[in-house]
């Protein structure tokens, strides 16, 4: 170890020897760790701030680095580390190649060590604005915040986003490191001071304690053992402070008992078992459950698990329950306490954190899963975006990446849940868009709007069957799609006609008329496109219930919002036509003039010029233009449509 | 009636609701098992998950015929007690071409695992498989997700992964794209070996020390665990007392002398020693980030 002399080593004298007992009694020394807890936390701050070189001197000082990453370490510190010849212990850290280059951490990375009382798990997670996405994610599962201060510079702005982040997160627990005491001369006064500057700012966003601590990451001071250079400072080293702050399962088990069921365990005709993760509160064979949303009751009969059957367990436990009596229960249901169930609801109100490079778009439906429930969600536009720098509220009309607001949505089924601040298992959702798949936004839910046992749909007498058979025929929706000047509504001009020689009921909405009149407050921006074909899908499903079959002409550009009026019509029912002409071609014939003007920059969002058409993947009609004409086009579908009747 | 849950507890209960997650979302998921320890615990974590049904999904060895007899042992014993349907797979094109790994070098790991283990994912047309990786094996894993998504091509692409909060995962893909899934992403070697010891749960012998014929090759002591062994013209195995950190092909997996026999003396030696478990791997070696690149690659 060359370059040892470079680090100050209080590692040595550490309070934690485990040594001594592995090399002495390796038996008295596995029993005593059988019985360690589990602490997660989360470090806050920026590379500037020393956050890398404290996560490294932690895992140094814990023995959890080798001599061969050590001896890879040093070589790695005088090739691109930034301490010269001493050891750079943010290298130990930063994990990927690109990231190494660029000498910053972009992703949440997890580390781990160990003392002889708590294993840790560290989410370390870049500091600037850009990440917030990966800070909330590393925030999630954490116990615990280590906010890093720089002594030299004080309380900043990133500071005051980090508290906040942490807090909003639910992370009870914040430890203010001060970092660098060693540049400031160990002095006091400027400890006291930041002290002074953060319990203000905590006070105002409702962090109701926290514990500073006044370290140096690179010379190791207050990490493991107390520092001789800051006599006046009377608190836990930071080791210290980790391994005694009580986790929050004490709070979790008092609570009612949840469990969200995962899959049920059916291996033959007398095994009929519930396998889930215990959210909350505790359970014993014996006591009374209610299913939800089902409300039904029974009593728990069984704690099965491979060792054999439990007396009792608690939150965080994976188990499997069996019941006394044969009640519907399958993924998704939560089983609760009976006397104090879960509510169930389809409209909330939330904390959105947005994760994705396309902003929310108000009234898109996406999935939404909490716990082991995957509904359809639509959220509105924002009551408002909060500044994470400022904490103001902005006024804002979508979420883009990284952005935090509070929005109401509802879901298309009923959902059990908590309040976030109850439980995070029941209270914490993510987003995905359902094109993509990728998860697009994460969620904390602070309260139902109402409850939905108050729904009632109204019951129809006269069905939607009665009035297809009245008009004898099936109903459809023949969903015209493509480019301004395609030929969409020419096409679906010449099919109605020929459908109502046949005899049959059609109504044409037209995209200009309709713009003209029931969406004529709507622009043309991506959200308003959104909202324009979700109008527009509930008005022609209205048509399909009075029996119509209704043909659309609307470019409607984006393949989510097709999709969605296709799930919200019955199977079958929607026919996607795609209206083929190449992009050259439309604009060549440019009926409206609307090319030419989009070219010369008076039109904005104009479909194909500055806004993207997403073609059907798999239309169930596709006509192209340059190579059929409007007359066998219309005749086409006409037979396509019959065929599907 | 309350408790602490100690940290393999939570382990446990963390990994469990991982497998539960996948059975509940995936179509055709498999566990990926390849006779070592953290396969060990991998097992043993799925049958608890499942119990006392066996867990729904097969086991698969992507086997390269270089691996020590122990373990095939060890995988026909564990297969049979654990009720699963045992799949091994072969690369074809490796076996017709006797690749080895005497005279192939990286080409070995290359077409036997990497190579193989797309073959068989794409064979069988698996979804989801379960692998044993943990975070704290090497840097680039630190940031790999619990769900970490393969294109259809089977690449890793580190930059556009997916959030994972609180205990949600999604598991939602378009047709052709696999996920590999770590359960015990955030288990350490000792958490393992901690584990194994609590729940006295059956491990390939080689980790415990024994006298063993062995040669010493480019500073790695290997056991001449059969005659495909190519000795050296004079060249005679030496019995030494080693065990083994990490099994792999016998040729490319280094032993340490050691005289740890029972479980506790292995973690005590793990505890004591200064250097890292994967030191013993020859394929590490390369640079710093080969690990990241083999990843990329489609090696697991």
């Amino acid at each position: 170890m060359a370059s040892s002399e470079v680090i100050s080593s209080p590692a040595k004298e550490s309070s934690y020897k485990a040594d001594d007992l592995i090399a002495e009694d390796i038996d008295a020394y596995l029993v005593k760790h059988q019985h360690k807890s589990l602490l997660r936390f989360i470090t806050c701050g920026s590379v500037d701030d020393g956050k890398s070189t404290l996560i490294g001197r932690l895992l140094y000082d814990s023995k959890m680095i080798f001599e061969d990453q050590l001896a890879a370490l040093e070589a790695d510190s005088k090739r691109v580390g930034t301490q010269g010849q001493a050891i750079d212990f943010a290298l130990l850290v930063d994990g990927l190649a690109a990231e190494r280059e660029q000498g910053i951490t972009i992703d949440v990375a997890y580390r781990f060590f160990a003392t002889d009382r708590r294993k840790f798990i560290v989410a370390d997670t870049p500091g600037h604005e850009q990440y917030t996405r990966n800070m909330v994610t590393g925030a999630s599962t954490a116990d615990l915040a280590v906010i890093l201060i720089d002594a030299r510079k004080g309380v900043l702005t990133q500071t005051r986003r980090h508290s906040y982040l942490a807090h909003l997160i639910g992370i009870r627990n914040i430890v203010l490191a001060i970092n660098k005491m060693d540049l400031v001369g160990y002095d006091q006064a400027v400890f006291d001071r930041i002290l002074s500057d953060y319990r203000t700012f905590a006070a105002e966003i409702g962090i109701r304690d926290f514990v500073p601590i006044p370290i140096s990451g690179l010379a190791g001071d207050n990490i493991t053992t107390r520092s001789t250079a800051t006599p006046w400072f009377k608190g836990p080293t930071l080791l210290e402070h980790l391994e005694e702050v009580p986790v929050d399962e004490t709070r979790l088990q008092a609570g009612a008992f949840r469990m969200p069921v995962q899959w049920v365990n059916r291996p033959n005709l007398d095994f009929r078992g519930f396998a889930g993760l215990i959210a909350t509160g505790t359970i014993a064979p014996g006591d009374a459950v209610r299913i939800l949303p089902s409300g039904k009751t029974s009593k728990v009969a069984r704690i099965v698990t491979l060792d054999g059957d439990l007396p009792f367990a608690v939150a965080g436990q994976s188990v499997t329950l069996t019941l006394a009596d044969e009640v519907d229960c399958s993924r998704g249901d939560v089983i609760a306490a009976a006397g104090s169930p879960p509510e169930v609801a389809d409209q909330f109100e939330s904390t959105i954190v947005w994760m994705s490079d396309d902003a929310m778009l108000p009234g898109r439906p996406y999935w939404l899963k909490l716990a082991t429930q995957t509904v359809t969600a639509t959220v509105q536009p924002p009551k408002y975006q909060l500044n994470v720098n400022t904490l103001e509220h902005m006024a804002a009309k979508t979420l883009g990446l990284n952005a935090i607001g509070v929005a109401n949505f509802s879901t298309d089924k009923p959902l059990v849940f908590d309040t976030y601040e109850n439980s995070h298992d029941l209270g914490g959702f993510i987003l995905i868009d359902k094109i993509s798949n990728a998860t697009v936004a994460a969620g904390m839910l602070h309260f139902a709007l109402r409850r939905s046992q108050n729904v009632h749909w109204q019951a129809i007498d006269v069905t939607r069957e009665a009035h297809a058979a009245s008009k004898g025929q099936t109903p459809k929706v023949l969903w015209f799609t493509g480019l301004s000047g395609a030929g969409k509504s020419t096409i679906a001009n010449l099919v109605e006609k020929k459908l109502y020689a046949l005899g049959k009921h059609t109504f044409l909405l037209d995209g200009d008329n309709v713009r003209h009149g029931l969406n004529k407050d709507l622009g043309f921006t991506d959200a308003d496109r959104v909202e324009n074909i979700r109008r527009l899908g509930e008005v022609a499903k209205l048509m399909t219930d009075a029996g119509l079959i209704v043909l659309t002409a609307f470019i409607s550009p984006f393949r989510a919002e097709r999709r969605m009026v296709r799930e919200m019509l019955r199977a079958g029912e929607f026919i996607e036509i795609h209206v083929d002409t190449p992009l050259a071609e439309a604009e060549r014939r440019d009926v409206k003039g609307l090319y030419k003007k989009a070219r010369a920059g008076e039109l904005k969002n104009f479909t194909g010029i500055n806004s993207p058409y997403e073609p059907p993947e798999s239309p169930e009609v596709r006509i192209d233009t340059t190579k059929v004409s409007a007359e066998d086009a219309a005749e086409l579908i006409v037979e396509k449509l019959l065929s599907l009747s | 009636m309350t408790k602490t849950l100690t940290h393999l507890e939570r382990l446990e209960s963390e990994s469990i609701h991982i497998f539960r997650e996948v059975v509940a979302e995936a179509e055709k998921p498999v566990l990926l098992y390849s006779v070592g320890k953290d396969s060990a615990v991998m097992l043993h974590l799925a049958r608890k998950a499942f119990y006392p049904a066996p867990p729904p999904f097969p086991l698969l060895h992507v086997d390269t015929t270089w691996k020590f007899k122990a373990m095939y042992d060890l995988r026909d014993r564990m297969a049979k007690e654990s009720g699963m349907e045992l799949l091994v797979y072969q690369n074809p094109e490796a076996k017709e071409k006797g690749i080895n790994p005497f005279d192939h070098g990286s080409l070995h790991t290359d077409m036997w695992k990497t190579e193989g283990l797309k073959q068989a994912l794409n064979k069988y047309g698996f979804d989801v498989a379960f692998g044993g990786a943990r975070r704290d094996e090497e840097k680039s894993r630190a940031k790999e997700r619990i769900f970490s998504f393969r294109s259809a091509n089977h690449r890793w692409d580190p930059k556009n992964q997916r959030p994972e909060l609180w205990r949600l995962y999604n598991a939602r893909k378009t047709k052709g794209e696999s996920i590999r899934v770590f359960p015990i992403s955030n288990w350490t070697e000792l958490d393992i070996w901690q584990y194994i010891h609590l729940e006295n749960i059956p491990i390939v012998p080689l980790y415990f020390s024994a006298k063993r014929p062995t040669v010493v090759r480019d500073g790695l002591i290997l056991m001449v665990d059969d005659d495909r062994f190519p000795l050296k013209k004079g060249e005679v195995p030496v019995d030494r007392s080693i065990r083994f950190r990490t099994l792999g092909c016998y040729p490319l997996t280094g032993a340490v002398e050691s005289d740890a026999a029972t479980l506790p003396e292995v973690i005590q030696e793990m505890l004591l020693t200064t250097t890292s478990e994967r030191q013993g791997r020859a394929i590490d070696h390369d640079q710093a980030a080969s690990m990241e690149k083999k990843k990329q690659e489609g090696y697991f």
